[in-house]
Order: C-alpha cells, then sequence, then structure tokens
C-alpha cells in the first residue's frame, strides 16, 4: 500500500514507524501457490525409525551383514528339506549300512553309492561336506549345529533382555533404596566370574536335571544347555540391567514424566509408555550385540564337551569332535569354525552398524 | 580414598564368599556320594570314610570346615588320584600363569600400540586395516584360532615346534590367547583416543607449539589409556577362562588344561579347588583394576 503521502515524510524523530516509502505495492501482494509450495518443508517427514533405516541401508558393512545372515537363516530352513540326509542318520544304500561311507571327502560318494548309482541310474545326493568318523552327512550336520547355535544365541538374549528390562526399569525408576539395595545385587553378581559359575553349574545341574527333563522335549537339547540358560537367566542380565537403569534415570527427570505424573499417570503406565519407548533404541541395539556374545559362550562350552547332548550338535561341539582327526581331515574342523566366525561377524557388524544407526551418543 | 578402597575389599570378600559358598553347596548337589564306586564297600567303611572327611555333619558346618581348611592351605584330595589338589594347582598355575602373563603382556602393547596407530591414521590405510583385522579377531573364538594356527603352523608348515613341556615353546598358545583381548584394547584405545584428540587442551597444546610427538604421548595418549586400565581385570579373566581351551589344544599342562580333564573326570574336588582358586585371582584381579582406576582418574566415584 504504498500511498505516496506526504505525512509519513513528516513523522516524528526516533520513530519506529516503518518508512513505507520504501515498498511498492508489488511487495504487498498476495503469494501465489507456488510461492506458497516454497515454504513447505522439502522431503517427507520421516519417523525415528525410518530415519535410522535410512542410516543403516547406507552402510554397506551392515547391509552385507543382513544379507549374509539372512542367506544362513534361509540355509538352515531350506537345507533339511532338500537334504535328504537326517543329522543323525548313519547313511544307508538300499538299506543296507553303508560301512565306506566314513570319512568321505567334501563332494566324494563311497564305493556302495558309486555302485548303487550306476546300477540304478538313480542320482544320489552329493556330500556337499563329506561325512564324518560315523557315516553321517556332514552337510546336514552343519546346518543343525547352526540352528542349536542360532537359537541358542537368540533365546538366551531374549532372556537377557526380559530379564535386565524388569529388573533395572523397576530400580531405576523407583530409585531410593530399593535402587541402593537392587543395585548391591547387581554389583556382587558383576563381581562373580560368570564363566566359572557356568562351567561348574554345568557340571552339576546336568547331573540334577537330566532324570527331571527325561521325556520332555528338553531331554533333546540335554541338561548342559539348559543349564547354560539357567546361569543366562541368572548371570547374564546385570549388563543389561545396568544400562536400562542408567537410561531411565535420565529419562525419569524429563518434563513430560512430571508432566504425566501430575494428572496422575499411574507407575506401570508411566514406565511402559513414557520412559521405555524412548530407550528402545539402546535396549534393541544391546540385545543385537548380546546374540554373538551367547553363540560365543555355547561354542566355548560345546567346546570343553558341555554343549548340547549326542546326536543333537551344535557348531562348537562340530569343532570339537573334528580336533581328533584334525591333521587327516581338516575340513570337519575348518567348516563350521569358518561358520561360528561369519555368524558371529555378520552379527556384531550389524550390531555396530544399529548403534551408528540409531544411536550415535552410544559410540 | 580409603573409605572407597575399603567399600572395595569389602565387595571382593563377599563375592569370593558368595562364589566358594555357591561352589560349596551347587557341589552337594550332584547325586551319590564319592565313595558310590562299582565295587560296593561294606556300610561300616562308608560310615568310617564320610566321619573321616566329615561328610557325616549338616552341610553348612561342612563349609564351615571347608572354608577353614581352605585358609589353613588344605583344599583337599583329589577323588581320581587321591593325591592332595594344592601342590598340583601351585605346579601348574606356574605355567598357566607364564601364558598368561605373556598373553596379557602381548595383547596390552599390541593392543595400545595399534589402537593409537589407527587413532592417528583414522580413515586411511592403517586405520582401516587395523579395524578390519580386530573385528575378524573379535568374531573369531580362541578355540578356532589355535586349532587353525596349531594346523597351519605346527603341522601342514612344521616351523614351530609341537609343544612339549621339555622344550615349552609358547609363541603359538600365547598368539591364540592375545589375540581377543588385544582386539579389544585396540578397539578401546582407538575411541578413547580419538575422544582425547578431540579435547580443547590438545587444540591449546598444538597452538603452544609443543612438539607433536609430545602431545600424542604426552597429552593425548595419556589420557587416551584409561579405559584401557579398567579392562585389565576383565582380561585377567577372560585369559584365565581362555587358557582352558587354549591349553587343551595345545596340550600344555596348565591349570586351565586340568581343570578341562577334571570337568571330563567329574573330578568334584579339583572342579571345586580350581573354581575358587581362579575365582579369588579374578575378584583379586578386579579390585586391583578399581583400585587403580580410582587413583588413575580421582574424578570416579563408587558406583
Amino acid at each position: 500500500m504504498a500511498m505516496e503521502n506526504a505525512d509519513y515524510k513528516k513523522r516524528q524523530f526516533l520513530s519506529s514507524q516503518i518508512d513505507l516509502s520504501k515498498f511498492n505495492k508489488e511487495d504487498f501482494r498476495k503469494a501465489t501457490d507456488e510461492e506458497k509450495q516454497q515454504q513447505d518443508v522439502m522431503g517427507e517427514s520421516t519417523t525415528f525409525f525410518k530415519d535410522g533405516m535410512r542410516r543403516l541401508r547406507k552402510n554397506p558393512l551392515a547391509m552385507g551383514s543382513i544379507i549374509v545372515l539372512l542367506l544362513i537363516i534361509v540355509a538352515i530352513i531350506v537345507a533339511p528339506m532338500i537334504c535328504p540326509y537326517g543329522y543323525a542318520q548313519i547313511l544307508t544304500v538300499d538299506g543296507r549300512r553303508d560301512k565306506g561311507a566314513t570319512n568321505l571327502a567334501p563332494m566324494e560318494y563311497s564305493d556302495m553309492e558309486i555302485k548303487y548309482m550306476e546300477r540304478t541310474g538313480e542320482n544320489l545326493f552329493p556330500h556337499l561336506f563329506g561325512t564324518d568318523s560315523m557315516g553321517r552327512d556332514y552337510f546336514i550336520r552343519v546346518i543343525y549345529g547352526t540352528r542349536v547355535s542360532l537359537s541358542v544365541g537368540v533365546v538366551a538374549a531374549i532372556m537377557v533382555l526380559i530379564i535386565g528390562l524388569v529388573y533395572g526399569s523397576v530400580a531405576g525408576y523407583f530409585g531410593g533404596t530399593i535402587d541402593l539395595v537392587m543395585m548391591r545385587i547387581v554389583d556382587v553378581i558383576y563381581s562373580l566370574p560368570d564363566m566359572l559359575i557356568i562351567i561348574l553349574l554345568s557340571v552339576v545341574l546336568n547331573e540334577r536335571l537330566v532324570p527331571i527333563i527325561k521325556g520332555t522335549p528338553l531331554a533333546k537339547l540335554g541338561g548342559n544347555m539348559i543349564s547354560m540358560f539357567v546361569v543366562f537367566g541368572l548371570l547374564y542380565w546385570v549388563g543389561m540391567a545396568r544400562l536400562i537403569r542408567g537410561q531411565i534415570l535420565t529419562i525419569k527427570n524429563n518434563e513430560y514424566v512430571l508432566a504425566a505424573r501430575s494428572i496422575g499417570t499411574k507407575n506401570r503406565k508411566i514406565l511402559t509408555r513414557h520412559i521405555l519407548p524412548n530407550c528402545l533404541s539402546v535396549i534393541i541395539i544391546t540385545t543385537a550385540l548380546q546374540v554373538p556374545s551367547a553363540i560365543f559362550t555355547e561354542s566355548y562350552l560345546s567346546f570343553l564337551g558341555l554343549g548340547v547332548n549326542a546326536p543333537l550338535t551344535s557348531l562348537g561341539s562340530l569343532a570339537n569332535n573334528a580336533r581328533g582327526g584334525m591333521m587327516t581331515y581338516p575340513s570337519r574342523l575348518v567348516i563350521p569354525a569358518i561358520v561360528i566366525t561369519l555368524i558371529v561377524l555378520a552379527l556384531n557388524l550389524l550390531g555396530d552398524g544399529l548403534r551408528d544407526a540409531f544411536d550415535s551418543k552410544l559410540k | 580414598m580409603a573409605k572407597y578402597i575399603i567399600k572395595r575389599i569389602l565387595l571382593a570378600i563377599m563375592s569370593i564368599i558368595i562364589v566358594s559358598a555357591i561352589t560349596f553347596f551347587v557341589m552337594e548337589l550332584i547325586p551319590g556320594g564319592p565313595f558310590n564306586k562299582e565295587k560296593a564297600a561294606s556300610p561300616e567303611v562308608i560310615k568310617a570314610l564320610n566321619e573321616k572327611y566329615n561328610l557325616d555333619k549338616p552341610v553348612v558346618q561342612q563349609y564351615v570346615i571347608y572354608m577353614k581348611n581352605l585358609l589353613h592351605g588344605d583344599w583337599g584330595v583329589s577323588l581320581k588320584t587321591g593325591r592332595p589338589i594344592w601342590p598340583d594347582i601351585s605346579s601348574r598355575f606356574a605355567v598357566s600363569a607364564k601364558l598368561g602373563g605373556f598373553a596379557m603382556l602381548f595383547a596390552t602393547i599390541l593392543g595400545i600400540i595399534f589402537g593409537a596407530v589407527a587413532a592417528l591414521t583414522r580413515n586411511r590405510w592403517p586405520d582401516r586395516l587395523i579395524v578390519f583385522f580386530t573385528t575378524l579377531g573379535t568374531a573369531m573364538p580362541s578355540f578356532v584360532l589355535a586349532t587353525l594356527l596349531l594346523l597351519v603352523f605346527c603341522i601342514q608348515l612344521a616351523v614351530v615346534p609341537v609343544w612339549n613341556s621339555a622344550n615349552p615353546n609358547y609363541v603359538l598358545p600365547v598368539i591364540a590367547l592375545a589375540v581377543y583381548p588385544m582386539a579389544y584394547v585396540t578397539r578401546l584405545t582407538k575411541t578413547s583416543m580419538l575422544d582425547a584428540l578431540n579435547q580443547d587442551y590438545i587444540r591449546t597444546a598444538k597452538a603452544k607449539g609443543v612438539p607433536r610427538a609430545k602431545v600424542i604421548f604426552v597429552h593425548a595418549l595419556r589420557n587416551g589409556l584409561i579405559p584401557v586400565v579398567t579392562y585389565l581385570g576383565p582380561q585377567v579373566a577372560y585369559i584365565l577362562t581362555g587358557s582352558m581351551v587354549v591349553e587343551s589344544i595345545f596340550t600344555i599342562g596348565g591349570l586351565g588344561s586340568a581343570f578341562v580333564t577334571s570337568i571330563t573326570n567329574r573330578d568334584y574336588t579339583t572342579i571345586m579347588a580350581v573354581t575358587i582358586f581362579l575365582a579369588i585371582l579374578m575378584v583379586i584381579a578386579n579390585l586391583l583394576t578399581d583400585i587403580a582406576y580410582k587413583i588413575i582418574d580421582p574424578r570416579i566415584t563408587f558406583n
């Protein structure tokens, strides 16, 4: 509204009135739709999860790890359907025990199998990794070993997560004497040498548990595995509990928690609605990193002969059994060793990638 | 400070008591007694034996007696050999301590060097190389590494002789034991060194014209080493448990392999004695680490 009247020029000294003579009518025109669009925020709005996933996708190591892990998971699901052999099955040809099928090299057929194939013209499924000293197909044993090792890792991580989450959040949220007592208990458990106690309990509980679990599906896993889970449940959650408590201590001082409390929200709801979702990223990352550590522990125990019960097997016990014939049949040791290293490596890299993508503070 | 140390010592003593109690009472859970053999002894003999070894008394009293004996240096007798356990533990521990000591020394020194190099050459090839190998090192279980080393260097290439007690060669076992803690120390040093290098006092030192070497070694590395000290305690624990596997693979007659043998033999008294012995070592290592950490960095408060 650049009305060129002289009144404006006669404004008072030190007046804060805008000198409209500097503007013309163009400046006060309404914005067109096109111009309005320029003001819109560029790009779509993103959630916390989407943003993290975008960063994760840019990380080649983490994506490579996901691919490796997916391949392994597909392999352990699909391979038992394709491969005609069982993990505990001693090879037979035409219903008769194949005594020559022991200690075969990878891709090798035994004499009986070759004769059988010549006679019938039928192709037998190759022994991709050879056979072991009892004449069992080694490929399917590695597949089952991977199954066991991976599930042990995942189950242990979930157990640690649940116990640590409940314990840590209660201690952190209520604070005061409850926190003090609970954290002293954590301190003591933390200072116990966990590996020794695992070994000890595995030795002892095995003797006790075997009669109890006889006949149940748990018997297949064996007392050693159960006692390992017991120990994980008893000892390994302390790290998680400490971490979650620390997170909650910082989060609970936020204004929105105060607001929720002042309108009379119940403790449980404040915890589950307001506090826990905010430490979700830390929880996920720590759980992801717990899996390889559990796999490590399991393989270590299996290697000491405290692993799953025969004929079921894990990667650690496969490696342990292969030690005897290490010089003549190195492939039997090398294969489970490579698989275990690959899994742990992929999980570690994925965990690191998740950490970088979702929580840069944790670095 | 004194209060902190006393608190920490009390916690350590409590841990030792708890571990020994767990060990003792857990052992009680094992079905059957030590004198159940295939050749059944007469009830009188078993009664006499039970009386001799105080097995007729209540469990809590047995525990007190056991601990009392322990404090007097009596660690009991092996169920398999019938010989006292302590001389065996102490002589075997000498071997393990040498192995573990070398491994710790290697792991810490090399880890610090690699970590510092990685931090100083961040995102260039030495850093990437070190990161690659440390990631691999933390992903490889010690038994995998130990067997591969044995397979390649002792058997295929035959450059290192296989272990024998007359002419011990510590090279391969020490490498097998040291790789994991070394990778860990490297990562720790790298992160804390990078952190230290970004601090204001480094910039000030550079601005004052302090020589680069002095900035790195005196200002950055010294402060970057503090977190490494905290890892020393857990490192002792790792090395002690790791040596069980490494010693059995290289057939070294140390404490670790003795423990593994006693597990396979179900030699319960030896398992118990070695567990308590190792637990005491680990607790003491953690105690010393915590106190050292407090001395180095007085800002740390107890919990």
